[in-house]
C-alpha cells in the first residue's frame, strides 16, 4: 500500500494552481484534504504523476454569506463548517448533512470542494447541491470562470461537468427561503459511512398553507444524486399529508436508478429511498409547521 | 492457601507493569524494530483464484534500480517444503498443505507468487507491479455446499479434505422417543481478526556464525523456530527469536504463514535484514479467515421441552489451503456444540471442504461464536415450538452443578471434553435478574422500531494442554525474575505472572520482574492460544515460585546460622523471628554456586482443559422498514474460576464481545462466483467501531474454581466472545416476532429487512 511514485507541487496562488494545471492537465491530480485521494494514491487506483496541492491557497477557504446566499470556499474544511454558530440559521440543510460525513478526524481534513469534485452518488454534498440549487464556480486558464448549476455539474459516479485543467474554486448556495422546513434522513451501516440511501426534503409554503417548490432529492440510490421532479410535482400547490407524502415518495422510488453492491440490492435500495423520503417529508413539514425543533 | 487470603491475586494492582509502556508510547511493536543495511520486501500475489501458473517474467522488475531480489517458487530449491500443521495433524490432511510459494496451480486470490526486496517498501511494491504473470484461469470452487464438489488438488478425489464425526449415545432411539423434530439450518459467515497491526517481521543472517535473528514471531515461537529451521537446515538453537510488543493477536497473528519462512529465506540470501511489514490490503486477503460453517441441524424434544437427540451436518469451508490449525475449527464446534445442556444423544458429521478462498484458522472463540450460535438460534426455534419462554427451555436442560465433573462424550483439541465445574443454571438466572430480560420489549408503536431480547449460553474451553513451563528464579538485586515459554499479546500476560509470583514469594508485584515468548528463556513453550497462558504459565509460576521461595528460606538458614522454620520471607529479605534479616540481594550475592540453584523451572502439565461458562442477554432495536439493528445493550455473566486481575478479566469480556458484534452485525468477506474478494479493505469490510458497540455491563459470577489446577483459574481469553453472537441473533428474532427467520449471520440490513417481509408475507 505504497503509492506509485508521483511529483508534487504546492502552489502558494490560485493563478498559480491554474497554471499548473494548465500545463499538466491530464497527468495531474489536486490534493485538497486528501481523505479521498490518498487511499486512491495508496491503493495505485490513482496513480497520476503529478499532485497539485492547494492547501496552501488561503483564498480558497471560508465562508461568505451576504444578500445573495452562502459562499463556501473550495477548500473550507467540513469541520470548519459544522463548527460555525451561524450556519443551522443560514442553511439549516447543510448543518443537519455535515455531521453524516464520515468521521470527525475526516472532517478535519476533508473539503467542501474535494467532496463536490469527486462526486460520490452517495456523498451529503452533491446531494445537499442538487436540492439547494446551488451553483459551482470553476477557473481555469483555458476557460476563465465558469459558473455551473448543480443539476449540470454532476453527471454521473465519480463524473463532474469539470474539464481536465479546472479547479473547482467555490460554491454558491442561495438564500434559505423564510420559513421552509427541512429534514435529511439517511441510512447507513454504521454512522459515518457512505449511505446505502438518503433522502433530503425542503418545504415551503404559502398563505393558504399549499406547498410551494417542494424539493426531494434521493442519494445513494442512482448514478448521482437527483432531484425527484414527478414527486416534487405531485405535491406542488396541494395541501401536506401523510398519505400523499406515502403516494410521493412511492413515486420517487420509481424515479431513481439505484445499482446493486455490496451492502445492498439495487431492489433494497428503492425501497429504502421511498421509507426515508416518506419519514423525510414528514419531518420536514413538522419542522416547517414549526412543531418539530431539533 | 485460601482464596479469601490472597494479597495480590483477585485484587486490582494500583500500577500494571505493562501499562505504563503501551500509554506512553514506548511499546516496541514490529515495526519500531530497524537494522543497519535493511533491506524491504513486498509480496506479489495472485490475482487469480484459480488458475494453472506458467510464468513469471521478472526481467523488467530486477532491471529496476533499488531491487534487491526477487524470488519466485523456483529459487527456493529443488524441493521446498510445505508449511505444517501445528494442531492435531494428522497426516491425511498432507495433500492440502500450503508451500510458501505457488508452484503450478494457484488457489486463491493473495496467494503468494513471489517475494520482491528493495531498499524501501515502495521500490518493492514497484517492481512487483512489473511482474508480468502468465497464467491460464481455471473455474473457481467458492461454494463449500456445491454438489458435486469440485476437485481442487491432483492428488485428490474430490474437495472434501476431512470427514469425521463425533457425538454420543443412540440417536435412533432418542428421535424415536421425540415428541417434536425441529430442523433447523444455520450459517455463520466467513469473517475474520483484524488486528490493529498487522503482522509483521524482519529477520537478519549473520553467515559467519551462521546464526539468524527473527524480530517478529508472536503467540507460538517455539513451534514457529522448529518449523523454520527444518525449512531452513539449520539446528534450532542457530535462531534468535525476539518477541516484540503485539498489536492484536486474536489467533489470526503469529501462526506460521508463507512470510514466516519467506522473509528470514531471502535475509539469508542476500546477506542483508529484511523486514516486511503486511499491509491492511494483504492482512485482509491473505491472513487466515474464519468461522465460515454450514448447519443442518435436527433436534428432537419432548412436548415438556426435554432435550433428546441432536443431529447435525457440519460443513466447514476451509479455504485453499490447509494451514496451521488443520482442522480443529470444525472439531471444536461438533465438540462443543451441545453447550450447557444436557442430551441423551448427540451426532454431528462433520465435512471440512476446500474452496479457492483464503485458507482459514483460527478467530478468538473458534468453533465456538459459531456452533453456540447456531444451537441457541436452535433451542429458541424449539422453545417457539412447544410454547415456551426462551429461558424456560434452556432451565428445564441445564446440566445441574451436582452432575460436575460431567463427562459431555464428545472431544476437543485431541481430548475428551469433561466439564470440571460450573452452575450454568446460576449464569442464566444471574444474567435475566440482572438485564431486567424483555421488561419493555416492543414498547414502540406499530411501524417503529422494535425491542427484542435474546439469550446465549455457552461453555467455553480454556487452558489447552500439554504443559506449560515457567522459570522463576532470584536475580542478584533481589528482583525475582520470573520466564515463561507463553507470549503476551497485550492480554496482561506480565500483570498476571507478577501478581502469581509476588503471592508465593511474598514480594511487592512492582518487584517482580517478567520475561516472555523469547525462546532462549526456556528450552521449551507452548505459547498463548487457546486461552491456556493464565492456567498453564499461570500455575507453573505458582508452584515454581513456592519452591523457590522454599529455597531462598533454607539458603538464607545456613547463611543465619538458624532453622528454616524460624525464617520467613518479608518483602525484600528473609526475617527471623528474632528479628535478624538478610536481603533477597545478599542472599544473591553469596549464593553457593554449588549449591542448589536460587532458580526453579516447572513445566505444568494438564490432562484436562478448564471449562469457563457464562450466560449472555442481548437487547436490539430494529426498524424492519429499514432492516437497522441496533445493539442496545449487553449483559454478560460469566464464571472463570479464580480470577487473578478482575480489571483485566473484564476487559477480555468486553473486548471479546465487541468483535462479536462484529461477526453478529457486520463483518463477512464476500466472494464473488470467480473468487475475487469483493470487500478487501477497511472501506467496505466493516468493523465495529466505538459508537456501534453499546454498554456491556457483565458479572464474574465467581463460584466455580477449577478443580484442575492449584490456583483454581480457568481462562478468560475467549469467554467473552462466544455467546454474543447466539444472543444477538435470538435478540433480533425476538424483534422480529418471527423465531426461525433468523437463519444467518451476519445479520445486515438487507437480510433483515427481507425476513422482516417474510414476516408481513406471511401475516
Ligand atoms: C472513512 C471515510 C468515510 C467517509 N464517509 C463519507 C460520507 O459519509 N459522506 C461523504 O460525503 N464523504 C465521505 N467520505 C469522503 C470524505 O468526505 C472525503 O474527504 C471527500 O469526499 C473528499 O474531500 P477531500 O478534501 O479529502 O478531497 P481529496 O481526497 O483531496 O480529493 C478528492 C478528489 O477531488 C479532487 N478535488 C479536490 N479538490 C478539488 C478542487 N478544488 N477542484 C477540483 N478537483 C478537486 C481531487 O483531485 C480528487 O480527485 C469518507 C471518507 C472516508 C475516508
Amino acid at each position: 500500500m505504497k503509492p506509485a511514485p508521483f511529483a508534487w507541487c504546492a502552489p502558494a496562488t490560485l493563478d498559480e494552481a491554474l497554471d499548473l494545471l494548465a500545463g499538466h492537465a491530464d497527468a495531474a491530480r489536486i490534493l485538497a484534504g486528501g481523505q479521498t485521494l490518498g487511499p486512491l494514491l495508496n491503493m495505485r487506483l490513482a496513480t497520476p504523476s503529478i499532485l497539485i496541492d492547494i492547501n496552501g491557497i488561503g483564498e480558497l477557504a471560508g465562508l461568505h454569506p451576504d444578500s445573495a446566499g452562502l459562499t463556501i470556499g473550495a477548500l473550507t474544511r467540513q469541520s470548519t463548517l459544522e463548527d460555525d454558530p451561524k450556519l443551522a440559521a443560514l442553511q439549516p440543510l447543510i448543518a443537519m448533512a455535515i455531521p453524516h460525513i464520515a468521521h470527525r478526524a475526516i472532517r478535519n481534513r476533508g473539503t467542501v470542494g474535494g467532496s463536490l469534485a469527486h462526486a460520490d452518488p452517495a456523498a451529503e454534498w452533491p446531494a445537499l447541491a442538487t436540492l439547494l440549487g446551488a451553483h459551482l464556480l470553476a477557473r481555469s486558464k483555458s476557460r476563465g470562470r465558469r459558473l455551473i448549476g448543480a443539476e449540470e455539474f454532476f453527471i454521473t459516479h465519480l463524473t463532474t461537468a469539470l474539464a481536465p485543467d479546472e479547479l473547482l474554486c467555490e460554491v454558491r448556495v442561495p438564500p434559505s427561503p423564510p420559513g421552509a422546513g427541512y429534514a435529511m434522513l439517511e441510512f447507513a451501516r454504521r454512522h459515518g459511512d457512505f449511505a446505502l440511501a438518503g433522502a433530503m426534503v425542503r418545504l415551503t409554503s404559502d398563505a393558504g398553507g399549499k406547498l410551494t417548490d417542494p424539493r426531494l432529492v434521493l442519494f445513494g440510490t442512482g448514478r448521482r444524486a437527483s432531484r425527484a421532479r414527478r414527486a416534487e410535482a405531485m405535491l406542488a400547490g396541494v395541501s401536506a399529508g401523510t398519505a400523499l407524502f406515502a403516494a410521493a415518495a412511492a413515486t420517487a422510488a420509481t424515479e431513481i436508478d439505484p445499482y446493486d453492491d455490496l451492502h445492498a440490492s439495487a431492489e433494497y435500495r428503492r425501497h429504502l429511498a421511498a421509507v426515508l423520503a416518506s419519514r423525510a417529508l414528514e419531518e420536514a413539514l413538522a419542522r416547517m409547521n414549526g412543531k418539530r425543533h431539533d | 492457601m485460601n482464596v479469601r487470603d490472597f494479597r495480590h491475586i483477585g485484587k486490582e494492582m494500583a500500577e500494571r507493569p505493562e501499562l505504563r509502556r503501551f500509554l506512553s508510547g514506548q511499546g516496541r511493536y514490529i515495526d519500531d524494530f530497524a537494522l543497519p543495511h535493511m533491506l524491504h520486501a513486498a509480496v506479489l500475489r495472485s490475482p487469480y483464484a484459480h488458475a494453472e501458473l506458467r510464468s513469471l517474467a521478472t526481467a523488467e522488475a530486477r532491471a529496476l534500480p533499488g531491487v534487491a531480489g526477487i524470488f519466485t517458487a523456483a529459487d527456493l530449491g529443488p524441493a521446498p517444503q510445505p508449511i505444517p500443521v501445528r494442531l492435531n495433524p494428522y497426516a491425511t490432511l498432507d495433500p492440502y498443505l500450503q508451500y510458501p510459494l505457488a508452484a503450478g496451480r494457484i488457489r486463491y486470490v493473495g496467494e503468494p507468487l513471489a517475494l520482491v526486496v528493495a531498499a524501501s517498501r515502495a521500490i518493492a511494491e514497484d517492481a512487483a507491479a512489473l511482474i508480468a504473470i502468465k497464467a491460464t484461469e481455471l473455474p473457481a470452487a467458492t461454494d463449500a455446499l456445491a454438489d458435486p464438489p469440485a476437485a481442487l488438488f491432483p492428488e485428490a478425489a474430490d474437495n472434501i479434505a476431512c470427514r469425521f464425526t463425533d457425538g454420543f449415545g443412540d440417536l435412533g432411539e432418542a428421535m424415536q422417543e421425540a415428541e417434536e423434530i425441529v430442523e433447523f439450518a444455520f450459517h455463520t459467515g466467513r469473517h475474520s481478526a483484524v488486528p490493529l497491526e498487522a503482522r509483521g517481521l524482519l529477520a537478519a543472517f549473520d553467515p559467519g556464525r551462521r546464526r539468524l535473528d527473527v524480530f517478529g514471531f508472536t503467540k507460538v515461537p517455539h513451534f514457529n523456530r522448529a518449523v523454520l529451521a527444518r525449512m531452513l537446515g539449520l539446528p534450532e538453537r542457530s535462531l534468535n527469536i525476539v518477541v516484540p510488543d503485539v498489536g492484536g493477536g486474536f489467533g489470526v497473528r503469529g501462526e506460521f504463514y508463507p512470510e514466516d519462512f519467506l522473509i528470514p529465506f531471502a535475509a539469508m540470501r542476500l546477506g542483508r535484514p529484511v523486514k516486511w511489514i503486511e499491509d491492511r490490503l494483504e492482512h485482509l486477503m491473505a491472513a487466515n479467515h474464519s468461522r465460515e460453517q454450514h448447519y443442518a441441524m435436527r433436534l428432537g424434544l419432548t412436548r415438556a421441552g426435554r432435550l433428546l437427540g441432536l443431529e447435525v451436518q457440519l460443513v466447514n469451508d476451509m479455504g485453499a489451503y490447509m494451514r496451521t490449525h488443520g482442522v480443529i475449527v470444525p472439531e471444536l464446534s461438533a465438540g462443543m456444540l451441545p453447550g450447557p445442556y444436557r442430551f441423551t444423544a448427540y451426532r454431528c458429521d462433520v465435512r471440512a471442504v476446500m474452496t479457492n478462498k483464503t485458507p482459514t484458522g483460527t478467530y478468538r472463540g473458534p468453533g465456538r461464536f459459531e456452533c453456540n450460535a447456531a444451537r441457541e438460534r436452535l433451542l429458541d426455534v424449539a422453545a417457539a415450538r412447544i410454547g415456551i419462554d426462551p429461558a424456560e427451555i434452556r432451565r428445564r436442560n441445564f446440566i445441574p452443578p451436582d452432575a460436575m465433573p460431567y463427562r459431555l462424550g464428545t472431544r476437543a483439541l485431541g481430548e475428551e471434553v469433561i466439564y470440571d465445574s460450573g452452575d450454568y443454571p446460576a449464569a442464566l438466572a444471574d444474567v435475566l435478574a440482572r438485564s431486567g430480560y424483555k421488561a419493555d420489549r416492543h414498547a414502540a408503536p406499530a411501524g417503529g422500531p422494535r425491542r427484542g431480547f435474546g439469550i446465549g449460553c455457552f461453555v467455553e474451553k480454556t487452558g489447552k494442554g500439554p504443559y506449560e513451563g515457567a522459570r522463576v528464579a532470584l536475580d542478584p538485586s533481589g528482583v525475582i525474575e520470573v520466564a515463561t515459554g507463553a507470549t503476551s499479546l497485550g492480554q496482561g500476560l506480565e500483570t498476571m505472572l507478577a501478581k502469581v509470583v509476588a503471592e508465593a514469594v511474598f514480594q511487592a508485584p512492582e518487584r517482580i520482574l517478567v520475561r516472555s515468548g523469547e525462546t532462549g528463556l526456556l528450552q521449551f513453550g507452548g505459547g498463548s492460544f487457546a486461552s491456556r497462558a493464565t492456567v498453564l504459565a499461570g500455575n507453573a509460576a505458582w508452584q515454581a515460585a513456592q519452591e523457590l521461595a522454599g529455597r531462598l528460606i533454607s539458603a538464607a538458614a545456613g547463611r543465619l546460622g538458624t532453622t528454616a522454620g524460624n525464617l520467613h520471607l518479608v518483602p525484600g529479605a528473609v526475617a527471623a523471628a528474632d528479628g535478624n534479616t538478610l536481603t533477597l540481594s545478599e542472599l544473591a550475592h553469596g549464593a553457593d554456586p554449588l549449591g542448589p540453584e536460587l532458580a526453579v523451572t516447572v513445566y505444568f502439565p494438564t490432562p484436562h482443559m478448564a471449562y469457563a461458562h457464562g450466560a449472555v442477554v442481548a437487547s436490539v432495536e430494529v426498524d424492519p422498514a429499514l432492516g437497522r439493528v441496533l445493539p442496545l445493550r449487553l449483559w454478560v455473566s460469566y464464571d472463570v474460576g479464580t480470577v487473578i486481575n478482575p480489571d483485566i478479566v473484564g476487559a477480555q469480556i468486553e473486548g471479546g464481545a465487541a468483535q462479536a458484534i462484529g461477526g453478529a452485525l457486520l463483518e463477512a468477506f464476500v466472494y464473488d462466483s470467480a473468487g475475487q474478494l469483493q470487500n478487501g479493505s477497511l472501506a467496505d469490510y466493516l468493523l465495529p467501531v466505538a459508537d456501534f458497540v453499546p454498554p456491556i455491563s457483565h458479572h464474574d459470577l465467581g463460584r466455580s474454581p477449577s478443580p484442575l489446577n492449584p490456583l483454581g483459574v480457568k481462562g478468560a481469553g475467549e469467554a467473552g466472545l462466544v455467546g454474543v453472537g447466539a444472543a444477538l441473533a435470538n435478540a433480533v428474532a425476538d424483534a422480529l416476532g418471527l423465531p426461525a427467520a433468523v437463519d444467518r449471520l451476519p445479520m445486515t440490513p438487507e437480510r433483515v429487512w427481507r425476513w422482516a417481509q417474510a414476516v408481513r408475507a406471511a401475516a
